[in-house]
């Protein structure tokens, strides 16, 4: 059985027609070739596929099919602009808020719909932001840091 | 070209010191001086592969996509220790979408761990041990058809606990269950007569527990074969070790194999080796004749791909009053899991304070569970913890400052080796890192916090290698408008090498950081580098770079002399333009150079050099906590934490500062949070997702980290002075905290995690 599904990726309509039990990340990952977006846990433990759908940011291993339908996603290949890093990307760079990279895509999209609502947040919301969101090898300062300097009207 | 010898190589990588023969230069390039004004190292630099990982466009093995691509999953022992009787693929194979089946029926007997077992063995003895691997069209077909397969097993007694598994009614795993059959001993002086010279004897018994690396990439490879010859994507620290790991299992030459790394998502010790899943997906690519993606999930990963094994440490040391240390004995064991891992813990006992008389044996113990593998810094962390929690002890039981009691007994030469160290610069780790915490304003007696949140500081000191050595090999190529690519066959875990490679060969020949490429993991091109561990990457890579650097400026200069018709020795090398000292005028581009020799490519290759003789070489730190305890929930909360390190050259501070704080967490999660938790019952792990097995979130992370580099280099280990960062980060954390804690509540935490349930316990019993 297939499902017909209509939603937007990055600001561009999309029509494709899967099966109902795959999950937003595999449809991302294998039907998009959208390979940024990572999986870590499947789960929803770890934040390393998190995307933006609907303003909000999800775990996309915990969204089924059927749930995008209709759907806005961004995801961290949609921050990029005529060939220019977003600011949040370019302060995760000058912050050093980057490793091994594998969380940085979760990071990004966390913080990008926490700073779409809230464009100027404390640094206890931004903790809360990205406390879904696990980081193994750079440590959270810097990401924090990156963050707190993306004030401002992010879109 | 320079001239090369041939000598016989040593230093210290994760478990043990590891000999080769390597081909060094024979005349080392003068290090930079400490203090040398450096244009590029040293500096904040922003990483070379920011863009791709900051854009989503960085390609991690995970992500690895081939025309017709087949998928594998692997069925694992569901008990502890068991035979199997029988295997019956039909039903399986049956089912629409799967491609291959193999099990130890149908595949050769391929050794593995040491030659104890094999790919697949007959006798599992873990939970999580290979029983078969199915190649399908899809991961989910391949999943379903695990649960399709009948295996027919007899189930043996186990044991997973290391004290009962030395027992000797104990189910044995090998012959013995101990490792080698014997422990690990070390010895100096005379101990009886160290404890009768001693005023104050303490003993005292600690405990740690399994700890999982849990990397955020998950262990993947991606095979495919073109006729005869395979190629490798997989998520790896050793590029070449995987590449001859699994030539050997399968029986092809070496250069038959082509392993490639780019990105990874961490290693921690967990990925340096051959895995049983990448074999396996290459003899399942070759039966259909496609390639073949291989993925670990979460339960995989915390039950087979590696551990650091648990310890109990009975130790016993002896002082006089004035606080000189007289004698020590570190006895330990732990649990390697079921196949050879080593599980000592004492190094740093042996080695960081000045003792004459002192005695250690560790115990490295089969158990039935998945065995350990390196994690940064293999046996130092669980070491350090028990050693400075004793040394703590002893200067409360004499009256003096925890801190003055260590410089009293302070190491001035290795006492292992008998050797002076190229740099020991603890003592000012010492003096800075207790001046950042406010460690003679704050500090408190211990359990002197008023109220129900108490709060407290404690340190902790860190020894460990890190020096590198040789072989190590770097190839530069100078393109023909003076830009330039390094190829090296080291790999980066996330840590910067592409970052420092980069700024190395733009310090010496003056050119842009934008001009340089850098290419690393690929068993195909580049000359070899060693696997990614120790902390020695940047020490024994970042030399080999300078050199072969240095070599193409020579190499400019002399085609300059050629051209100009000026004698080498008159020219100069400026901002990557050669002129004549003498007359001005006379000046090339290097790419004017390389032009006019009608080269479109000039090549270099770079060595490490030998690492100096008769010297030892350790880094060396102090990390200090502030915490606060809350005695109503046993919760600790972690203020500030302070890391005061010796590691020589800093390459780069951005990149470093990653290190440290990442490693900091690390040993934040080890003193708090995670184990590997066993059922006695079944034997099987129930840590086996992230919701249980916890790995430190920002809500775990002290509200300050403080690093504080007092080394500028160690001019004497290589031309760039550099130590490693990685383990000495994450070494004394656990250990700092712990006596932080024991300086708030005043009652002595003996066993990691300190989970406020063990607090409550202990305060309240």
């Amino acid at each position: 059985m297939t499902i017909e599904l209509n939603f937007t990726i990055n600001e561009k309509k999309i029509t494709l027609k899967t099966e109902p039990n795959r999950r937003l990340l595999d449809i991302l990952r294998q039907e998009l070739n959208l390979t940024g977006t990572k999986e870590g846990c499947a789960i929803g433990e770890c934040g390393a596929c998190t995307v933006v759908m609907n303003g909000k940011a999800v775990n996309s291993c915990l969204v089924l099919a059927p749930q995008i339908n209709g759907a806005e996603i961004l995801t961290v290949e949609g921050l990029e602009k005529d060939q220019r890093l977003h600011f949040l990307q370019e302060n995760f760079l000058k912050h050093g808020a980057v490793q091994c990279g594998f969380c940085t895509p979760g990071m990004l999209m966390s913080a990008y719909a926490l700073l779409s609502k809230n464009p100027n947040p404390t640094e206890a919301e931004v903790k809360e932001a990205i406390a879904g969101n696990l980081c193994r090898c750079t440590g959270y300062k810097q990401i924090i840091d990156a963050i707190l300097e993306t004030e401002g009207d992010i879109k | 070209m320079s001239s090369r010898k041939i000598i016989k190589s040593k230093y210290f990588f994760e478990e043990d010191f590891v000999e080769s023969l390597a081909e060094v230069p024979v005349e080392k390039t003068e290090a930079w001086a400490s203090g040398a004004e450096l244009k590029v190292v040293g500096k904040p630099t922003q990483r070379k592969d920011g863009y791709d990982k900051v854009s989503g466009s960085a390609q991690y093995t995970f992500d690895i996509s081939l025309p017709k691509m087949a998928f594998a999953k692997t069925l694992r022992s569901p008990h502890p220790h068991a035979r199997i009787l029988n295997i019956d693929v039909s039903k399986a194979k049956k089912l629409p979408g799967v491609l291959e089946i193999i099990t130890h029926q149908n595949t050769p007997k391929i050794p593995w761990y040491f030659g104890m077992s094999f790919l697949f063995d007959t006798t599992l003895r873990f939970e999580g041990d290979e029983v078969a691997c199915v190649a399908a069209e899809s991961e989910h077909i391949a999943e379903q058809a695990l649960q399709l397969i009948r295996v027919e097993y007899e189930e043996l007694p186990f044991t997973i606990e290391a004290g009962q598994a030395m027992s000797e009614a104990a189910p044995k795993i090998h012959d013995t269950n101990i490792l080698r059959g014997r422990p690990d001993t070390y010895e100096r002086g005379d101990i009886e007569k160290g404890f009768a010279e001693a005023d104050v004897v303490l003993e005292e018994t600690f405990t740690t527990q399994t700890a999982v690396h849990n990397t955020t990439e998950p262990h993947c490879s991606v095979v495919n074969w073109d006729g005869d010859r395979l190629t490798v994507w997989d998520s790896t620290q050793g590029i070449f070790s995987v590449r001859d790991g699994i030539a050997d299992s399968l029986g092809i030459p070496a250069s038959h194999v082509r392993v490639i790394k780019k990105y990874m998502g961490g290693g921690f010790g967990s990925k340096l080796a051959a895995g049983k899943y990448t074999v396996m997906a290459a003899l399942l690519a070759k039966k259909i004749g496609r390639p073949v993606k291989i993925a670990l999930d979460r339960k995989e990963m915390n039950l087979a791909v590696g551990n650091r094994p648990d310890s109990v440490q009975k130790l016993k040391i002896g002082a006089k009053k004035d606080g000189t240390l007289t004698a020590m004995v570190h006895e330990s064991y732990g649990a390697s899991g079921a196949y050879p891992s080593g599980a000592a813990c004492s190094w740093p006992f042996r080695t960081i304070y000045q003792c004459p008389n002192l005695n250690t044996i560790d115990y490295s113990v089969y158990i039935n569970a998945g065995p350990g593998r390196p994690m940064r810094a293999p046996g130092h962390v669980q070491g350090t913890f028990g050693m400075d929690s004793i040394i703590d002890d002893m200067a409360e039981k004499i009256g003096m400052d925890p801190l003055e009691f260590r410089l009293k007994n302070y190491a001035e030469i290795d006492q292992v080796g008998n050797a002076p160290y190229t740099s020991k610069r603890l003592h000012e780790c010492y003096q800075q890192g207790a001046a950042a915490i406010g460690w003679y304003q704050k500090r408190r007696p211990a359990g002197s916090s008023p109220g129900k949140i108490k709060k407290g500081i404690g340190m902790a000191s860190q020894i460990w290698w890190g020096g590198g050595g040789p072989p190590a090999y770097a190839t530069l190529k100078l393109n023909r408008d003076g830009s330039a690519t390094v190829i090296a066959g080291t790999q980066d875990l996330g840590t910067g090498t592409y970052t420092f490679i980069a700024q190395v060969a733009a310090e010496v020949l003056e050119i842009p950081l934008d001009n340089i490429n850098v290419i690393l993991g690929d068993t195909g091109v580049a000359p070899y580098g060693p696997s990614s561990g120790g902390s020695t990457t940047a020490p024994s890579i970042s030399p080999a770079v300078r050199d072969a650097a240095e070599q193409m400026k020579t190499k400019l200069i002399s085609g300059a002399a050629a051209i100009l018709e000026v004698p080498e020795r008159e020219l100069s090398y400026r901002n990557a333009v050669i002129s004549a000292i003498t007359d001005s005028e006379k000046k090339l581009g290097i790419s004017d150079v390389v032009r006019q020799m009608r080269e479109r490519v000039l090549v270099t290759t770079g060595l490490r050099n030998a690492n100096p003789e008769g010297y030892t070489i350790n880094s060396f730190g102090a990390q200090f906590a502030e915490v606060e305890v809350d005695i109503d929930t046993g919760k600790i909360r972690l203020l500030k934490v302070v890391a005061a390190h010796d590691v020589g050259r800093i390459l780069n501070p951005l990149t470093s500062d990653n290190q440290f704080h990442g490693g900091i967490i690390q040993g934040i999660g080890f003193a708090l949070m995670e184990e590997r938790i066993m059922d006695p019952m079944t034997g099987k792990t129930l840590t086996t997702n992230l919701h249980n097995y916890k790995v430190p979130t920002v809500m775990d992370t002290p509200t300050e980290i403080e690093v504080i580099i007092v080394s500028d280099s160690d001019p004497l280990i290589s031309n760039t002075g550099v130590k490693g960062i990685g383990e000495p980060a994450h070494i004394p954390t656990a250990a700092a905290i712990a006596n932080a804690v024991y300086n708030a509540i005043g009652v002595r935490m003996k066993s990691l995690p300190m989970t406020p349930d063990k607090i409550l316990h202990a305060l309240f019993g």
